[in-house]
């Protein structure tokens, strides 16, 4: 167990800058998520973490020690792979006992180390069979148990359940989750699924083009997206977003007009905008209501998908070509061709600067 | 009979008999040597497919001859210590050529590969000279240094190709277990590189097996020739006459650890040959 501290971390391959001035801080059995789109930089965070990669300029401290230059295997990590990369030619058991044997522990406790790990992981029948022989699952938990017989300080996690089909990737999330629970070790995961971050993570980290948008519990994320960006990349599905200029500013807050929706009070503090700037407000699908058609507030349903317990109604845009996006629980009145109002539930109403940073709320309405 | 099914008998017919033409084409000439080294000198040169007398004999003379058996041992010697150094620097620098990035590596691929392209006559006088310094004429490890020149590039280069496929993940996982790259190597790389190892390993053997040029220009006694040189210098009764009984007798003797070799490691030389092919 093992707090990490990132101060400044840069990467840079080449010329192209993979990660800028990161600054993050992990507790002592945190369970972190690194999330964001392929390419952001979030695999290679990690692998900066893990000593396989070597940091450019900054600090990376594990335990406030700094590690930049200790090789892996000194910095007391363990990892599991995308791709499993299991020793395809050695036993469940041989697997596990590989990084022990380089180790040099003795054989007595290299065996209860093993059997120990795969107790946890339910691998204990299967420890004298080759990786080949494994279904995804079972190689999952197999690099997951190879990662922790070394009895590493810090879990690292890249992307593992990205290999799996739908059904066993929700029974492992869990089975992760209840590991974390029980070993209570600090892990950091990286994943593109926004789905598993949410579900899994203490502290989320949001990162987008090499630097951190935000930091923060699943909650806070969903509730309060500080940038445009984290507010359409959590949750699911989207955030409908569209643009409004902004009318006036007074002691409750603002008031924009949002083109087809019409005139919004907002509790958004908007004081520092100029007048008459162009905003975007962002809406969750749940907290957008349909309504009979009135002037110019008159939107075609374009499609409608019944889920079962819910339903997602498909709203043309008018302007863009995003569709609007409307959740509620089904059964659901609305058809196909159909022409709806749109009212937003202004308290629940998103708005961001030019720029996609998130305006504030006044503080006495932060606090409560 | 429908004219369809007729066509299906004639496709099959011609598939047979062109597969027959291929194999005596390949066959024959190696079925003509085991034949003829099995006639007695008097029927030497009468043709025939089946021979009429089975007689021994010119194997047994060959067998006598010290200085032939001394030959298999020396181009046992040589055949082995050649795939033995070339598999060793190859993985070591497939290593280094597949796996690790540095500067000016697709340059030295290419001269690798250029040095495979000089017939071996170009080099002949040079590398004469080169054994001559080292003090290694008229002995197997000159032989040994020579052909591991002319082995090595391939076997790189199949080495390189194979450790490319390699998953970088595997060698990462072996990284976060502590291993050094030569752990990483012998106990990660190596047990999944035999397919490869085994083709490359063969095909060197094979190639120092067979060498003839070099083993006549660097050798000068009996107690150091290979069994190429030996066989093509292996005189009759007369200066005037050819022994091609005993000679055949050789031949055959000597092809035989080939043939088994191949055998013993065909599926893995064809997963081997395969392997760089089609992603598994």
């Amino acid at each position: 167990m093992a707090s990490v501290k990132l101060e400044k971390i840069n990467k840079v391959f080449g010329r192209d800058h993979i990660i800028d001035d990161v600054d993050l801080e992990i507790g002592d059995g945190q369970f972190v998520v690194f999330v964001g789109p392929s390419g952001c930089g979030k695999s290679t965070l990690l692998r900066l973490i893990a000593g396989l990669e070597s940091i450019t300029d900054g600090d990376l401290r594990i335990d406030d020690t700094v590690v930049n230059d200790l090789p892996p295997r000194e910095r007391g990590v363990g990892m599991v792979f995308q791709s499993y990369a299991l020793y395809p030619h050695m036993t469940v058991y041989d697997n596990m006992a590989f990084g022990l044997k380089l180790a040099k522990q003795s054989d007595e406790t290299i065996n209860d180390r093993v059997m120990s790990t795969a107790r946890i992981l339910q691998l204990e029948g299967l420890l004298h069979r080759k990786p080949k022989a494994l279904s995804g699952g079972q190689r999952q938990r197999v690099a997951m148990g190879r990662a922790m017989a070394r009895e590493p300080r810090i879990l690292l996690f890249d992307e593992p359940l990205s290999n799996l089909d739908a059904s066993l990737r929700v029974q492992m999330r869990n089975e992760i989750a209840r590991l974390h629970n029980r070993l209570g070790s600090t892990m950091i995961y990286v994943t593109h699924d926004q789905v598993e971050a949410m579900t899994l993570a203490d502290k989320i980290v949001v990162l987008n083009g090499g630097h951190v948008e935000q930091v923060g519990s699943p909650q806070e994320l969903y509730q309060r997206p500080a940038t445009k960006f984290v507010a359409g990349f959590i949750g699911s599905p989207t955030m409908n977003f569209m643009p409004a200029q902004l009318l006036a500013n007074d002691d409750h807050g603002c008031r924009v007009l949002a083109p087809g929706v019409g005139e919004l009070a907002l509790p958004q503090d908007a004081s520092a905008q100029p007048q008459s700037a162009v905003l975007n407000i962002g809406v969750r699908p749940e907290h957008l209501r349909l309504a009979e058609p009135s002037g110019d507030n008159r939107f075609e349903i374009v499609n409608v998908e019944y889920l079962g317990n819910e339903v997602y109604v498909y709203l043309d845009p008018k302007e863009g070509d995003t569709l609007l996006i409307h959740r509620s629980e089904a059964p659901s009145q609305w058809e196909e061709g159909q022409h709806v109002a749109l009212v937003p539930d202004t308290q629940h109403v998103h708005l961001f600067d030019d720029r996609g940073a998130a305006l504030d709320l006044p503080a006495q309405r932060q606090a409560a | 009979m429908t004219a369809r099914q007729l066509s299906k008998i004639a496709k099959r017919v011609g598939f047979w008999a062109l597969i027959v033409l291929i194999m005596v084409y390949a066959v024959f000439p190696f079925y003509y040597a085991v034949i003829t080294s099995l006639k007695p000198s008097s029927d030497l040169f009468r043709v025939e497919l089946w021979p009429s007398t089975w007689d021994l004999s010119n194997y047994a003379q060959i067998l006598t001859q010290a200085s032939f058996l001394r030959a298999i041992f020396n181009s046992i010697v040589v055949a082995v210590s050649v795939v033995f150094i070339a598999l060793l620097l190859g993985i070591t620098a497939s290593y280094a050529l597949g796996r690790v990035r540095f500067r000016g590596r697709s340059t030295v691929l290419l001269v690798i590969l250029g040095v495979s392209m000089f017939p071996q006559v170009a080099v002949l006088s040079g590398l004469f000279e080169v054994i001559r310094t080292l003090n290694l004429y008229n002995n197997p490890a000159g032989l040994i240094l020579s052909y591991t020149i002319f082995t090595l590039p391939f076997t790189v280069w199949v080495l390189t190709t194979f450790m490319k496929q390699l998953p970088m993940e595997l060698e990462e996982a072996a990284i976060m277990d502590g291993a050094t790259p030569w752990v990483t190597i012998t106990k990660v790389f190596l047990p999944l590189m035999w397919p490869a190892m085994a083709t490359t390993g063969l095909l060197a053997f094979i190639a120092a097996w067979n060498e003839f040029l070099f083993a006549l220009t660097f050798t000068l006694t009996d107690a150091q020739r290979t069994v190429p040189v030996a066989i093509a210098l292996l005189s009759g009764g007369s200066a005037y006459e050819l022994p091609w009984g005993p000679i055949m007798a050789a031949s055959v003797i000597v092809t035989v650890p080939l043939v088994v070799l191949v055998i013993i490691f065909q599926r893995r030389i064809v997963s081997g040959l395969t392997a760089g092919a089609v992603k598994g």
